[in-house]
């Protein structure tokens, strides 16, 4: 079933309804002046690999989070929120509700939009809202985010084709976001192209006439969930994110800094970097042991180098609470080759720790957290085992971050330099 | 749909098999069932087939109208041994993983907090998820059931 943009026009005096968010939760309030988030220049926010907000019933390793502000549309009524998790890997900001208190933010001009995005291992369902997003100076105005929360934002029933694509279930709580919410910064700017015209849109977007009668609709671009850096009114071309080399037993914290634009500012100059191109979907190849892995990709929002097999590496999967990490004997160390799609290559070398013996101490910022990564997306007909770079990767290093079709001195993006 | 019209004897007939064949197959269908469960999923999805044979099984290419591609891989004896999947986004896996679903659901729910791959190796069912949103891909299988001949790696 899908709804034609006929259907939603016919929504669209809803677009005027505002939804009001409920209950308060861990975020530093302010109405008024927006605070501008705790960097110290006009495009940088400080990053913290801390371990995650309080509340969420343990320490999220390797994940570095950001704080975001949020204002109603055109207005000084503005929310802080801390910790959310900064994500090379996905596209558009999407806040847990609970998160968000007391903002009261427009629908968009589609009316009861609701989203069900989908991440490797769980989903996110909510409704999609008009927000102003300021970080640091810069400042995205009335941008579409998704806010996340399926009890009181008034979109209680998630759809069955949600539920069903995803054994994850839903990240829609502290507990299971490990966040108060998503920054997806990556080279892209909106979440799902193909649900524009795709025949079932991807199972992504819903249009809600009430809370329990969300059917699949087509969505322009225009309206989907956005990258906000992209929408700044400059500095909009990417982000660096700088976090500072780490001892190799980890540390408590770490805190960093990331950067808006790309060569836009003193700050931000590639400098000798190299730019890796990318594919269509948003990847690059990792060599490593004289075979190819196409597919591979830059994801801050992972906690962890998550790559290959057991069987291709020889270290063994933890198992137990940490399956999906690897746990080898003894520290190992792997050297590879990043290729962009253009030829220009680097050298990266990292080690792998034993997962299990990281994780049982009370560190937030590991350089060698390792995992399996056996099958990823290489092009419509093709997987394979890939080299997904994830946070790890991101310490002792500059990585630029370019977006798609914005101009850079290097060229367009999409692509990455480090 | 079946609707409700006014209808010839003939047409009568054939509607009545067609709905007998539809209750006939599984509700949930696929990983662990039989080859004909296939339908059963082509028909949820509304998707597309194509069928390729080797020596050691066979294997089963659906393409939904959403452009997610889905391989089911079927042994010799008829049983769906495993299924891969990738596109822009995530395709019906309750569907695909028919009983083992819950199963997957329980194994995930013992990860603790990670945003990454999923790799999953229970008793009687492997489930691996990968990639970043708009590309994603992702296998599962029944170890105890591969054919002779067959690697888990030949499922992709």
């Amino acid at each position: 079933m899908r709804l034609m943009l006929s259907r939603f026009f016919a929504l669209a005096s809803l677009a005027t309804l505002m939804f009001a968010f409920g209950c308060g939760s861990t975020t530093s309030s302010s109405s008024g002046t927006a605070p501008t988030g705790g960097g110290s220049a006009q495009n940088s926010v400080a990053l913290a690999v801390d371990g995650g907000p309080a509340g969420i019933g343990g320490i999220y390793q390797d994940a570095a989070f950001a704080s975001v502000t949020l204002c109603v549309p055109g207005t000084t009524n503005c929310q802080t929120i801390d910790h959310v998790l900064v994500d090379t890997g996905s596209y558009g900001l999407r806040i847990l509700k609970s998160g968000s208190a007391p903002l009261t933010l427009p629908l968009t001009q589609e009316g009861t939009l609701a989203e069900c995005a989908q991440f490797e291992s769980f989903f996110t369902w909510g409704p999609v809202m008009m927000a102003d997003v300021k970080m640091a100076g810069e400042v995205a105005s009335n941008v579409p985010i998704q806010v996340i929360g399926d009890t009181d934002t008034g979109f209680g029933d998630i759809p069955t084709a949600c539920q069903d694509s995803s054994p994850g279930g839903a990240a829609d709580t502290l507990q299971t976001l490990g966040a108060n919410g998503l920054l997806g910064v990556g080279s892209f700017i909106r979440d799902c192209p193909a649900c524009v015209t795709s025949a079932n849109n991807q199972g992504f977007y819903y249009s809600c006439p009430t809370a329990s009668t969300c059917t699949q609709a087509n969505v322009p671009l225009a309206q989907q969930v956005a990258n906000p850096v992209a929408m700044f009114a400059s500095d909009n071309n990417g982000v660096l994110i700088q976090l500072p080399a780490i001892s190799s037993s980890g540390q408590a914290t770490a805190t960093g800094t990331m950067f808006f634009g790309i060569g836009t500012q003193s700050n931000n100059a590639l400098g000798s970097a190299t730019v890796f191109q990318l594919d269509e979907y948003g990847d690059f190849t990792t060599v490593y042991n004289g075979q190819s892995y196409p597919g591979s990709f830059l994801d801050s929002g992972s906690n962890g180098i998550f790559f290959l097999t057991t069987a291709l590496t020889g270290m063994p999967d933890c198992g137990g609470d940490n399956t999906g990490f690897y746990c080898p004997a003894a520290t190992t160390p792997f050297t590879t080759t990043t290729e962009g799609t253009t030829g220009t290559s680097e050298t990266v070398a990292f080690n792998a720790a034993n997962a299990n013996t990281l994780l049982s101490g009370t560190n937030a910022a590991f350089n060698n957290l390792t995992g399996d990564q056996p099958t990823c997306f290489v092009n419509t007909t093709t997987t394979g085992p890939c080299f997904d770079w994830g946070l790890p990767f991101f310490f002792g290093r500059k990585v630029f971050t370019a977006i798609e079709g914005q101009p850079t001195p290097a060229g367009p993006g999409p692509y990455w330099a480090y | 749909m079946v609707g409700l019209r006014e209808t010839s004897p003939r047409s009568f007939q054939l509607c009545c098999i067609v709905m007998l064949l539809i209750v006939a197959l599984p509700a949930w269908a696929a990983l662990g069932g039989d080859e004909s469960s296939i339908h059963a999923d082509q028909a949820k999805m509304g998707a597309s087939v194509r069928i390729t044979r080797t020596a050691t099984h066979a294997v089963h290419e659906l393409q939904t109208p959403g452009g997610q591609m889905i391989r089911e891989y079927v042994s010799p004896s008829g049983t769906v041994f495993g299924i891969a999947w990738q596109g822009a986004s995530k395709p019906d896996l309750k569907q695909l993983l028919g009983d083992h679903f819950e199963e997957v659901q329980q194994a995930m729910q013992r990860r603790g907090v990670k945003r990454g791959p999923v790799v999953i190796n229970e008793p009687d069912v492997a489930f691996e998820m990968g990639g970043h949103m708009r590309a994603f891909a992702g296998r599962a299988y029944l170890p105890q059931l591969l054919p002779p001949g067959v690697q888990a790696d030949a499922i992709r």
